[in-house]
């Protein structure tokens, strides 16, 4: 799992690269989690995931409860058509605002 | 802010620990198998548990000798490791231990039992065997419904672990009233595999999720399941001779594993993520305000009789789970080879594990006991006065809300509808408003009287149990679909593959004068009424009224009445019908509301003959071509039920039904109303649509008041106001 880091304006992008598996996933957790900034905004893109297991759904929902916690908001953005559709029938995609492309997702979240 | 209105906040992300060291004392290992951590287990729960570290594993035994857990990589035919139970990890006849390390998400596991083979003794361990743990919450093996699987793999139905922290939010049990309740029995995957269902994943529990919004605007608030556990759609499978079509266990009234959902029905099965997509649909029925009811099936088990598989039971300790002849053959009161021996205290404890299991951790709402009949018989097969699972399940502090719903009868001819141990809990098919209803319709004489119980609660079965122990029904899964009910006289199993011998031969049908489907217009007009007919019946009925899946748009299985072993067109669901029959539909829906507009159809008591509310009209009164004069007689075949009670709001709530299943027209002088009050149509089922049915609060009112043509098999239903 590789993860990259910019800013634009006042949303943090982060960008995933592999599986996110149960092998994958506790360190992903580990890196994401001090990356989203208190009462920040941060677009996470998936483009560059093509698999999510139970165990990476169940972590992107930790990512969610924790950026709730802190009171910042978090978008997702470049879903691969599979990986939206097993997070809809698990119910995990409820919890997150999809966006079409980055600049959307940006705007989405830059605005109050 | 009240409590109730607390606001949820969100929990704050543990972190997760960074080693065993800062951990419970637990989360160390103290024994070792290879590169395996091992320590011993906790007893409770049963099965396979995350712990800090690791999993525990617990199964159960009376007469192992010993134990081995087998741990694959998923879907490896050969195993990865197998680590035997330490003798100090057994503490009575439970087997635990805490294995590290494991990747929960790609392990499978069984068990491999030593022990006696000694059938006369009731034992059948056999350590070469791999045994799939009971009390299992995810089953693989079956991961896509009718992918033919690997028949030389040693272990067909693999246990996996299962992550229980699904996020429910707000959501629980909706606990509808029960006298409020309208079910609708449907097959996750017939609901929605048809071509015409317009889904992203037909026969999936994400499709059925998709069409929540019919279910809405039909206004059923119950939906109750056909089997969701475990099954192995190719148990029994074979090819129809002459056809060469597929046939299989479709229904799936065959489990193999209780604590597990059907992974062939999830659009996430082939992922493992079954469990998380039947809790989201679960939930998201309930933000639709329909509850959740599970058909099921503790009656027996998919491993048959001694001919049968070793998938579970039968290798872990055969005695303790089956009823078993002096002999040590299977006895057979389910009709499928084996049957589960229910009230041994052990297997009692399965059966109330998996349902709080279900209750609590999937929020169901109900269950529908199929042949419940046989969980009350003992361990010789004798039916008992006070059956202990029964009266526990009755208790059971997490089962406290839910609906439980018994088919009193099973295969060994134990019929016990209105005589079912209730322990003032339990609800019962009754099979008697079934038949009744059927042979009113049909015209049959002598039917009368019956009818005008049935429709009130079925008194006579259940005093004392009130009106909700009466689920009411026409049709069910098994039989006729209701339009075939009207349009065939014989049952047309054929297809089936046993020569048309299987499937039930009382059905009380008619078919209006042409077996099937027919261009006469005057049949075809005749069976649309007694469609709808049938449906003013069960929706004006004091009970719990259950639909079956298509019935409300006609939907046809062309005389087959037993389709538990077909998978395809004429089994699902035909979308279209809901365009072509869109005025049997409209009709439908309207009586569903009508139900709801009126609580004197809902009341959860008996009537009682008297004039409680003191309008001058009594609870329910009889009435026939005359008013105040109902005629009993065997060749009557007229019936009116004037139903007054007060709606929430006092005012009155005032429904007339005359009925008429008569081949003529009979004029019905109307009972008179109280002050102020005048009748109005609502439905009249002689008449085409759209004049069959008003939308409530827009009935009009009638010229003539004092009274009414019923036509030949036909009901009018008037309400006052």
């Amino acid at each position: 799992m590789h993860i990259e880091l910019r800013d634009v304006g006042d949303v943090r992008v982060v960008a995933l690269t592999g599986d996110l598996d149960g092998k994958s996933a506790p360190a992903a957790q580990e890196q994401l989690l001090p990356l989203i900034p208190p009462s920040g905004s941060v677009l996470l893109d998936l483009s560059g995931v093509d698999y999510m297991s139970s165990a990476g759904l169940r972590m992107m929902l930790l990512v969610y409860r924790h950026a709730q916690s802190v009171s910042s908001r978090i978008a997702l953005v470049g879903l691969s058509e599979d990986i939206q559709d097993t997070m809809s029938a698990t119910g995990f995609l409820d919890f997150f605002v999809l966006s079409d492309s980055v600049d959307a997702g940006v705007q989405a979240l830059a605005a109050p | 802010m009240t409590a109730s209105q607390a606001r949820r906040v969100p929990a704050p992300v543990r972190r997760p620990s960074p080693g065993p060291v800062s951990g419970r004392i637990d989360s160390y290992p103290t024994h070792r198998h290879g590169d395996y951590g091992l320590r011993a287990g906790k007893p409770f729960p049963f099965g396979a548990t995350l712990v800090p570290g690791g999993v525990n594993f617990s199964v159960f035994s009376s007469a192992a000798t010993s134990v081995t857990l087998v741990i694959f990589e998923k879907g490896a035919s050969q195993p990865t490791v197998e680590i035997p139970f330490p003798e100090a990890f057994r503490i009575g006849a439970v087997y635990s231990m805490t294995v590290f390390g494991l990747d929960v998400e790609t392990v499978e596991y069984g068990y491999r039992m030593d022990g006696p083979f000694d059938p006369v003794r009731g034992h059948r361990f056999d350590p070469t065997r791999i045994l799939m743990d009971p009390y299992a919450r995810v089953i693989g093996g079956r991961d896509v419904w009718g992918m033919q699987p690997d028949w030389g793999d040693p272990y067909q139905h693999r246990a996996r672990i299962a992550f229980d922290d699904f996020d429910w939010e707000d959501d629980r049990p909706l606990e509808v009233p029960t006298t409020d309740l309208v079910v609708y029995e449907a097959h996750v995957r017939g609901f929605t595999r048809h071509p015409s269902s317009g889904v992203k994943a037909p026969g999936t529990f994400a499709a059925l999720k998709e069409k929540i919004p019919y279910l809405q605007e039909l206004g059923i608030n119950c939906l109750e399941l056909m089997p969701v556990y475990e099954f192995d759609e190719f148990e029994n499978s074979r090819t129809a001779p002459g056809t060469g079509e597929w046939l299989c266990n479709y229904w799936g009234y065959s489990t193999v594993g209780f604590f597990a959902p059907k992974a062939g029905f999830a659009a996430t099965g082939r992922l493992g993520m079954q469990v998380d997509e039947l809790k989201t649909l679960v939930k998201a029925l309930h933000k639709a305000g329909i509850e959740v009811m599970l058909d099921v099936v503790f009656n027996h088990t998919a491993e048959g009789n001694e001919q049968g598989p070793y998938i579970s039971f039968r290798g872990l300790d055969n005695k303790t789970y089956y009823m078993l002849t002096p002999e040590g053959y299977y006895f057979n009161f389910s009709g499928t080879g084996n049957t589960l021996n229910c009230n041994n205290p052990v297997v009692r404890n399965v059966v109330l594990d998996c349902l709080r299991y279900w209750a609590a951790e999937y929020h169901i709402d109900g269950f529908r006991f199929d042949l419940a009949a046989i969980l009350g018989r003992d361990a010789s097969g004798a039916p008992l006065s006070n059956p202990p699972l029964l009266e526990t399940l009755a208790h059971d502090p997490v089962l406290a809300r839910c609906k439980l719903v018994a088919e009193a009868w099973d295969a060994g001819g134990l019929y016990q509808v209105g005589s079912f141990p209730a322990y003032g809990r339990w609800a019962e098919w009754n099979g008697k408003y079934r038949d009744t209803v059927r042979r009113f319709l049909k015209g049959e004489p002598g039917q009368v009287g019956e009818l005008a119980t049935r429709m009130l609660g079925s008194p006579d079965l259940y005093t004392g149990r009130g009106t909700a122990a009466s689920v009411n029904f026409v049709t069910a899964h098994d039989g006729f679909t209701l339009a075939d009910l009207f349009a065939y006289d014989e049952k047309h199993n054929e297809a089936n593959g046993e020569d048309n011998r299987d499937g039930a031969n009382d059905n009380d049908s008619w078919n209006h004068g042409v077996e099937g489907p027919t261009d006469d217009p005057a049949i075809n007009a005749l069976r649309a009424r007694q469609v709808r007919n049938a449906f003013v019946l069960l929706l004006t009925s004091q009970g719990i009224p259950m639909i079956v899946m298509g019935d409300e748009i006609g939907r046809t299985q062309l005389g087959n009445n037993n389709m538990y072993c077909h998978d395809n067109e004429l089994a699902w669901l035909d979308w279209t019908l809901a365009d072509r029959n869109a005025d049997l539909l409209r009709f439908v829906r309207e009586l569903v509301a009508f139900r709801a507009a009126h609580p004197v159809l809902r009341g959860s008591e008996h009537v009682s003959g008297n004039d409680a509310d003191g309008d001058g009209l009594p609870d329910a009164s009889f009435h026939g071509m005359a008013a105040w004069e109902p005629d009993w007689s065997p060749d009557s075949r007229v019936l009116g039920l004037l139903r007054s009670g007060s709606a929430e709001d006092r005012t009155p709530d005032v429904v007339y039904l005359a009925l008429n299943a008569h081949w003529e027209t009979h004029g019905f002088q109307l009972p008179q109303l109280p002050g102020g009050l005048s009748w109005h149509v609502f439905a009249n089922t002689s008449v085409p649509a759209p004049g069959d049915v008003h939308a409530v609060g827009e009935e009009p009112r009638l010229d003539e008041q004092s009274h009414a043509l019923v036509g030949a098999r036909s009901a009018l239903v008037l309400v006052g106001r």
